[in-house]
């Protein structure tokens, strides 16, 4: 079938049930046209799951995932806004209720569509409807099909049983345009019909309590610059406990190594967050008892490192296992298959580090913090919002006397941090070591962090070209830095490999062409960082910085 | 993209019929996207999938690549199958096709060729439905097509003109399309017909073996205006354009 001209919803309308609604529809097209049920309409109910990535690549991308179950094996069915026609592809061994790394979707269509988007991420089901298409024909005087009316009756099974307005679409047959626009005109004068303009998706989801995108990495907090930088600064840390949280089940589950990554990221980003604004948490509230102590945040933030490096060991191995196959792909000396008993030893190795993450993250202490630091936050956050005693002038607003604002944490905060790069970075020469270069990238991390903490308090104008040319700066650091620590790495392994016996000497040469590709990489990062550096802090790079920062000190 | 097309020269022996059927079940139950264009000014084709016989600009705008044939197309009632309506204009299509030939007679006689070509991305299929005669137009159709298929009553006299077309066809330069009739409006009670049937298909490699026979419900097609397989799919006249077709897709592939 082509695909919709224009889809509808049935709402109750004035004591008129859905069905009467679509009852209507049917009454008034039949005044227009002939309407007869389509000739080979197959009959029962239909159930379908939608899946997605838990970060809703396929969503943001303007695409849905369907998955259908048939008598033989199922059928994937992608949907683009923006394209018409849908991309089918069947597969077998699928579980609508399971999780799906890209290794379950054989070569095909939708696999060509979306495994660059999703890798290296898992698909997940996000929510399960079943019910009934029924498909009716629209004839012209000479019997000939013009146009047709799909009605979608879908009742939402994820944790219950939700039934969904029923959803209406008036398509085209090729040629017909003028026929098809005339139905449409038809439906949308009937009372109690409204467009439908979301996805199927969206209504399932919304019967479920979700929403698409109600997960994303992102720091959004929602912080103004009027407010009290005490509450400002729980804002910002409860988001990123938040996103802490939302992917220890994932982590768990070992769905995908994104979980991880998103988690240890909001964990590094937590760190940061202490050290660059933690003392607003302290001192306005010191009066009222419920802010935390210097030793409690120092107490805090020696917990958030726990857990950063609980979770060190078995990102970089998904970090070496990720890469795995391009690299032993550009070997040129050795062959690729030299290096599988590497593959082989990361992968135990990998498995033995996951047992140990898994029972940090299933511990108490684990458990205990992530209560503890959300009860903290949440009474900080919720304390700042009262203005403190004598604090309220006449207006009732809080003066500036009950402490900074948001905006001016924000200013003073990122200047810090921008000055700290630019001071560090102007000192480094090409004599310099590489301990220079690499605290430089730790500084540059907390600005980033700073940058992304407090965008809406910034001016958007200039952020967009600030952070773009401070991520290019980064991204040269962290080359400069990744590649020496995979050089350490790769040599500590083989050392271990050798040491098990577990490494053939072809694979030890195939080691080393590996280390000596990382050098020249490492090489080509030196070389690249003046330029990088002046492009970021030069003379424009700090007009620009400093336009940024007047949204947050006005 | 592969092109089928019904061609003889004598009216009245079941093209219309076979291309209506052949594309339809090239459609729905070989799944491939099929479209029909129906080059018969008296529009039978067009009038059995309930389309009117009308193309914008007519036969002229067509050829001279005024508009593009992707324009003309209409959706049948079925998946997959599309239709290049008739028009009355098309009755003057060799002089069109001659007008517009330009680089002497093989502009003209490949002119069809040049315009099925851009459907390529669309379709798998393409089936002809010719209009009964010897001129530019189906020179035009011999020269577009792949497969020509031809529905041959069973007596001496149409064999005959199996040969010519065979013979006709051989003489094209370059590429020449594969020639496959079959016996259709087999009438078993008649002696010839039996007779014709059951020993040339083994002595010719260019007649199938499959026959279709004569049925009233094949003429019952002008009255329900849809293809056998959809009004009456369990008949025996549906199961014989089941086999014909799925013997023209093995003997062709």
């Amino acid at each position: 079938m082509t695909p919709g001209l224009a889809a509808f919803i049935a709402t109750d309308n004035g004591g008129q049930t859905w069905d009467d609604v679509v009852a209507e529809v049917l009454a008034a097209l039949a005044r227009g046209f002939a309407v007869v049920p389509e000739r080979d309409a197959t009959s029962g109910a239909r159930r379908r799951t939608w899946f997605d990535t838990f970060d809703w690549r396929l969503y943001r991308a303007g695409l849905t995932l369907q998955y259908a179950a048939a008598r033989r094996g199922g059928e994937l069915r992608l949907s683009s806004a923006e394209a018409p026609g849908d991309v089918v592809q069947p597969v077998s061994g699928w579980r609508a209720s399971y999780s799906h790394p890209l290794r379950d979707l054989p070569d095909g269509q939708v696999a060509d569509r979306i495994t660059s988007l999703v890798a290296p991420r898992a698909l997940l089901p996000t929510a399960t409807a079943s019910g009934v298409d029924t498909v009716r024909r629209l004839l012209n005087d000479d019997g000939k099909t013009v146009a047709r009316l799909l009605v979608e009756s879908l009742t939402v099974t994820t944790g219950g049983h939700e039934p969904l307005p029923p959803r209406l679409t008036i398509t085209e047959v090729r040629g017909y345009p003028g026929q098809a626009r005339r139905a449409v005109r038809i439906v949308e004068d009937i009372p109690g019909i409204r467009p439908a303009t979301e996805p199927v998706l969206v209504d399932a989801l919304r019967a479920v309590g979700r929403r698409p995108g109600d997960y994303s990495s992102k720091v959004n907090a929602r912080i103004t610059a009027g407010m009290p930088a005490a509450e400002a600064a729980a804002v910002i840390l409860l988001r990123l406990l938040d996103i802490i949280e939302a992917n220890v089940p994932g982590v768990l589950r070992d769905t995908d190594i994104e979980f991880l990554h998103d988690l240890r990221v909001a964990v590094r980003r937590t760190r940061s967050a202490l050290k660059l604004f933690g003392d607003a948490l302290l001192a306005p509230l010191a009066a009222r008892g419920s802010a935390l102590t210097a030793d409690d945040l120092a107490r805090f933030a020696a917990e958030f490192k726990w857990v950063g490096d609980l979770t060190t060991p078995t990102r970089d191995l998904d970090v070496h296992l990720l890469d795995f196959e391009e690299t032993a792909q550009a070997l040129l000396a050795a062959k690729p298959d030299d290096l599988e008993p590497f593959r082989a030893y990361l992968a135990q190795r990998r498995l033995r580090e996951f047992r140990a993450l898994t029972r940090g993250l299933r511990s108490s202490r684990f458990v205990n913090l992530m209560r503890d630091w959300r009860q903290r936050l949440t009474t900080i956050r919720d304390a700042s919002k009262r203005p403190a005693r004598g604090a309220t002038g006449r207006s009732g607003r809080t003066s500036s006397a009950a402490g900074e604002t948001a905006g001016t944490l924000a200013a003073q905060r990122t200047r810090r941090a921008f000055h700290k790069v630019a001071k560090r970075g102007a000192a480094i020469t090409p004599a310099s070591p590489h301990e220079s270069l690499h605290d430089l990238r730790k500084r540059c991390k907390e600005l980033r962090y700073a940058l992304e903490f407090f965008a809406p308090l910034l001016l958007p104008a200039g952020y967009a070209a600030v952070l773009s040319d401070l991520k290019r700066l980064q991204d040269c650091l962290g080359e400069f830095q990744d590649t020496e620590v995979q050089i350490g790495e790769i040599r500590a392994l083989a050392t271990n490999m050798l040491a098990a016996g577990e490494a053939p000497a072809v694979t030890l040469l195939a080691m080393g062409e590996v280390t000596a590709g990382l050098a020249a990489r490492q090489q080509r990062a030196r070389a690249d960082f003046e330029r990088r550096f002046a492009a970021f802090a030069g003379e424009d790079g700090r007009r620009r910085m400093a336009l940024l920062l007047r949204g947050g000190s006005e | 993209m592969k092109i089928y097309a019904t061609y003889n020269i004598k009216g009245g022996v079941g093209k219309t019929t076979t291309a209506v059927n052949l594309a339809y079940l090239s459609a729905a139950e070989s799944g491939l996207r099929t479209v029909l264009w129906d080059l018969d000014p008296q529009a039978a084709a067009s009038f059995m999938f309930r389309v009117k016989p009308r193309v914008k600009g007519g036969g002229k705008a067509l050829i001279r690549g005024k508009r593009p044939l992707d324009d003309a197309i209409k959706g049948t009632d079925f998946d997959n199958l599309d239709l290049v309506p008739a028009d009355f204009t098309y009755r003057n299509m060799d002089l069109l096709l001659d007008n517009v030939g330009g680089s002497g007679h093989k502009g003209s006689s490949h002119k069809l060729s040049k315009l099925l070509a851009p459907l390529a991305a669309e379709y798998d299929v393409v089936f002809l439905d010719c209009p009964p005669s010897i001129s530019l137009v189906s020179e035009n159709v011999l020269h577009a097509a792949d497969v020509i298929v031809v529905p041959l009553i069973p007596t001496t006299l149409s064999l005959r003109t199996l040969d010519q077309l065979t013979e006709f066809v051989d003489g094209f330069h370059g590429q020449h399309p594969e020639v496959l009739a079959f016996f259709s409006m087999v009438d078993r009670r008649k002696k010839l017909h039996r007779e014709i049937t059951e020993s040339l298909p083994s002595e010719r490699k260019d007649v199938a073996a499959t026959v279709i026979p004569y049925l009233s419900l094949v003429e019952k097609m002008s009255v329900e205006r849809a293809p056998i397989t959809v009004f009456s799919p369990r008949s025996s006249a549906a199961r014989a354009y089941r086999a014909l077709w799925s013997e023209i897709r093995a003997r062709t592939e």
